[in-house]
């Protein structure tokens, strides 16, 4: 069967790919290994009246550019902000993160008197950095060794933006694009207790540690999402963050598009070069011109393709690229909201992230463990409980908590992830919340354990990165994934990623899906649609 | 010196308290208050942002109290408001509710409404502006009784996704068959309450009344029941974003009454409105029938319209441009749309702009950034009302969330 394009994976980049190009009336087929869509966005029963949010767990950066011109929100999507948040420590002191302004102010005031105002310098220096990088999201990177106009205007429009930061904060700006997130917090900021727990955003889903250059940048990426300039851009997708691709892909057939899912990509076939569909591993064959990959970039090129296919310069770079997972998860559902007798009852931070953190030496001890080949022994954990705001992933008066866990490596030291491994890995989760919430065990009616090596294998992530590569200085913008290859294109004509290995890079923002797109449709003489009043 | 003189109470200045002001008090984080009628009424309790969203994903109360009530009553109850109301009051059967308009005799809109049915020869009417002249007037030589009773009921809206699930809670039996429009009288913490599929917001919802004697009471039945489920109390700033959303018109904002207007040129016709599905001419004689008979064939001089303009920042106040030179009309009611990632607002254009000239429009928007004004101009669209309806909002039985 002949298509206009194929997309391989039905991530949420897959589809936003698969959105826009449906949309500009390209006959285009969606294909999927696992038995549903969403990729890492993705919502599952796997017990009888919880919905989880398996992998991704909060909605921060999607971009509203992507939701408007998609329509999302016909085909039910709707985000749900939450409010604050709160690191409690060992002592039975807490740190309590308030949207509220005031609330905030008062709470870093009881923490260390200077932390108030210091608090407010950091977050501008932060916010300036995300109004610089913000712009350059939604935009294709430029190639430096380029003279296409495009590739010298893009690198004009980059260069002035950093010009006009004038000297000192070009100097700021390489400082944080390149330094660790401790460093960077320690300018500003001196209760410990505040210091981790502004500093986690620094190291979710990076083989990095608090004291590792290059931290500071993983904050930045985390906090894109705040700086919408508009509400609703931080919180809960109802109904788990499977809505956001549910959406997306009645999206997408209401526009004409077919998904095919069950089966996965056994090979790219490639003739004389250029790209002429995809050959399943059930033995289907599918044809088009142009395809698509939201897989990661060591997936969809050394696994998928023959390496005869490639420059030789290009398949090295792709083997360099680092993913290094980090990251394992756990799914809880509960008989009922457990207590945390450190904050007061009915506290209203419990609806938002909870850590348990005594300070950065702790953060950089749990990296420790991920070097040596260990789950953290006291990990970094962002434990939540949307119920408490979803009304739908839980019958009511019960609970589902999201526990993304920090650090959690690919390879273990002693032996394989294993049933008795990963129950292990949970046992340390588990007790490491009790000592903060003692009925918390006990609540537990069904739990999913998640190691970076389920996640490559369920998901397909490599390593379990869930960026689909680190974000470093050196593998972000025109680096992404590979030098040259940064715009979504690859060495085999016809062939595209729209993956999170391409810029901006990770987290459920649609914007490499949405990036590629553009470019898909620019070689094809047509232009995206933003949308009318875009 | 006369013993019959004795000093009257001189009547109270500013806002009064509803009701419910000392549970919406305690709740008031702000301490924001707006004058709605005569009375305290929250504008934001704690922030805009989560009370709307409490809109969209749980449930919310908001009293509506202070709203202009009227109670109209005799054998001739239904031709006086058929007499007054543009729609075929007729058609109304007992135990319904209708969203309503009526008109002056030059077919100008003089305010809009529900009409509460109660009984084959009662009605009750909420609206925004002091309306029993207007009713008396109406009724003139017929056989009715009309009283104003926005004192004498309590209410509120109880608006959400999770509203009919917090009701089943509470073994209210009736929420399984209520359609949307439909009546009921039920208890609650054995108070007598009317409730009604109705509200404000394009979503699933209800609006109860009762006695201002039971009102503490019911209030806080629905409240506790409403905790397991997300309920909180909005305030005005909230319900404003869901309302335009909604497609929901507000008089005094996107429309002013032709009994208050002081500028002849400001009255509109529900044809400039875009109300003209409220109007049908197929029953008997009613107010400003004639005059809106004449204006049915004729284009109107100027629409109120749905409009979507680019971007994320709001169109408060703006004017609306043509070709980016000639000034074409101007916003009402503007908002960035959360649930919908859309910026839409309601604007006033000047015939042929929006009825036949619909390209090249824009608005002017003003922008402050740490002090420093910025002017924009953004395209605009013409789209349909309403920008946001969830099929929840009709669904029946009604979803638990």
């Amino acid at each position: 069967m002949k298509y206009d394009a194929i997309i391989v994976g039905a991530g949420h980049n897959g589809l936003t790919t698969a959105g826009f190009l449906a949309r500009a009336g390209l006959k285009t087929l969606v294909i999927e290994k696992n038995d549903y869509v969403g990729g890492a966005a993705v919502s599952r029963e796997l017990q009888p009246g919880w919905t989880y949010s398996n992998c991704s767990y909060v909605c921060s950066l999607l971009r509203p550019e992507i939701i408007r011109a998609l329509e999302l929100p016909k085909y039910g999507l709707q985000v749900i902000p939450y409010e604050s948040g709160a690191t409690f420590d060992s002592k039975g002191n807490y740190f309590n993160y308030s949207s509220d302004h005031d609330a905030l102010r008062r709470e870093l005031v009881r923490n260390n008197p200077e932390d108030a105002d210091g608090y407010e310098r950091y977050s501008r220096a932060v916010m300036r950095q995300c109004k610089f990088i913000k712009p350059l999201l939604m935009r294709t990177a430029p190639d430096p060794t380029s003279l296409r106009p495009r590739d010298i205007s893009e690198l004009l429009y980059i260069g002035k933006r950093f010009y006009d930061l004038g000297e000192r904060e070009m100097a700021e700006t390489v400082r944080f694009w390149t330094m660790s997130i401790a460093e960077f917090l320690d300018q500003y900021i001196k209760s410990d207790l505040v210091k981790v727990h502004l500093a986690g955003s620094g190291i979710i889903g990076t083989g990095l540690g608090p004291y590792s250059p290059g931290t500071a940048y993983v904050l930045l990426h985390h906090y894109m999402g705040e700086v919408d300039g508009s509400i609703g851009a931080w919180g809960f997708s109802r109904g788990g963050m499977g809505s956001i691709t549910k959406a997306m892909a009645l999206s997408f057939q209401d526009a004409g598009g077919e998904i095919r899912t069950g089966s996965g990509l056994d090979q790219f076939i490639v003739k004389n070069g250029r790209v002429v569909g995809v050959a399943l591993e059930n033995g289907d064959e599918f044809y088009a011109d142009t395809v698509v990959s939201g897989m990661d970039v060591r997936r969809t090129f050394i696994e998928h393709t023959e390496e005869k296919e490639l420059p030789e310069e290009f398949v090295k770079g792709v083997k360099r690229y680092r993913f290094r997972g980090s990251s394992g998860k756990l799914n809880v559902a509960l008989d009922g909201m457990p207590s945390f007798p450190a904050a007061p009852k009915d506290a209203r931070f419990l609806k938002g992230d909870l850590h348990f953190l005594d300070g950065m030496e702790e953060l950089e001890r749990a990296y420790d463990d991920w070097k040596e080949g260990r789950w953290s022994a006291s990990p970094y954990v962002d434990f939540l409980i949307p119920t408490q705001i979803d009304p739908t992933m839980a019958p009511p008066d019960k609970h589902y908590a999201t526990i993304f866990v920090q650090y959690a490596p690919y390879e273990l030291a002693n032996g394989t992830w294993d049933d008795a491994n990963r129950e292990a890995f949970a046992k340390t989760v588990i007790d490491k919340i009790s000592r903060h919430s003692p009925d918390f065990k006990d609540l537990i009616v069904h739990k999913e354990v998640r190691s970076p090596a389920d996640i490559e294998r369920e998901v397909g992530l490599t390593e379990g990165n869930i960026f689909q590569g680190e974000l470093t200085f050196d593998q972000l913008l025109f680096n992404r994934p590979v030098p040259g290859y940064a715009q979504y294109r690859s060495p085999i004509k016809g062939l595209y990623m729209c993956g999170s290995s391409s810029h901006p890079g990770g987290g459920v923002m649609g914007a490499p899906g949405a990036n590629a797109a553009r470019e898909v449709l620019l070689d094809l003489g047509k232009k995206i649609d933003l949308g009318a009043a875009a | 010196m006369n013993k019959a003189l004795t000093p009257r109470p001189q009547m109270p200045m500013g806002v009064l308290k509803t009701p419910f002001h000392e549970r919406m008090d305690a709740e008031n984080f702000q301490q924001s208050w707006m004058n709605w009628n005569g009375y305290a009424s929250p504008g934001v309790l704690d922030t805009a942002e989560f009370e709307y969203f409490a809109i969209r994903n749980q449930a919310t109360l908001f009293d509506i109290s202070p709203m202009c009530k009227f109670r109209i009553k005799g054998p001739d109850a239904e031709a006086v408001m058929n007499r007054m109301m543009t729609r075929d009051i007729r058609k109304q059967k007992p135990g319904r509710v209708s969203y309503v308009i009526w008109c002056d005799e030059d077919g100008n809109v003089v305010d809009d409404g529900t009409l509460f049915r109660r009984s084959e020869d009662e009605f009750l009417l909420f609206c925004q502006e002091p309306q029993l002249l207007w009713i008396k007037d109406v009724a003139w030589g017929f056989d009715v009784e009309a009283t104003e009773v926005t004192h004498d009921l309590a209410g509120f809206a109880f608006q959400g996704p999770t509203t009919a699930a917090t009701l089943r809670d509470l073994k209210i039996r009736d929420v399984e068959e209520m359609r949307a429009f439909d009546i009921r009288d039920i208890k609650i913490a054995g108070k007598r309450v009317m409730i009604s599929r109705t509200g404000f917001t394009g979503d699933l919802g209800y609006e109860l009344v009762m006695a201002p004697k039971d009102a503490l009471a019911v209030w806080d039945a629905v409240y506790a029941a409403g905790q397991r489920r997300g309920a909180r109390i909005i305030g005005n700033e909230a319900l404003e974003m869901a309302r335009i959303e909604a497609g929901f018109l507000l008089p005094r904002v996107d429309f002013i009454s032709s009994q208050t207007n002081l500028r002849v040129n400001r009255a509109r016709t529900p044809y400039e409105i875009g109300l003209d599905w409220l109007v049908t001419f197929d029953k008997p004689h009613f107010n400003g029938k004639r005059a809106l008979q004449r204006l049915a064939g004729v284009a109107p001089k100027r629409k109120l319209f749905a409009i979507e303009i680019s971007r994320d920042k709001a169109a408060h106040h703006a004017l609306v441009y043509h070709r980016k030179t000639r000034e074409v009309g101007f916003v009402t009611s503007a908002l960035w749309s959360a649930t919908t990632k859309r910026n839409i607002a309601y604007a006033w254009l000047e015939a042929p702009f929006g009825q036949i000239e619909k390209d090249d429009l824009w608005v002017e928007i003003y922008l402050q950034r740490e002090i420093e004004w910025q002017r924009r101009m953004e395209r605009v669209q013409i789209v349909e009302r309403p920008f946001f309806v969830h099929k929840r909002r009709t669904a029946t039985p009604p979803l638990n969330f």
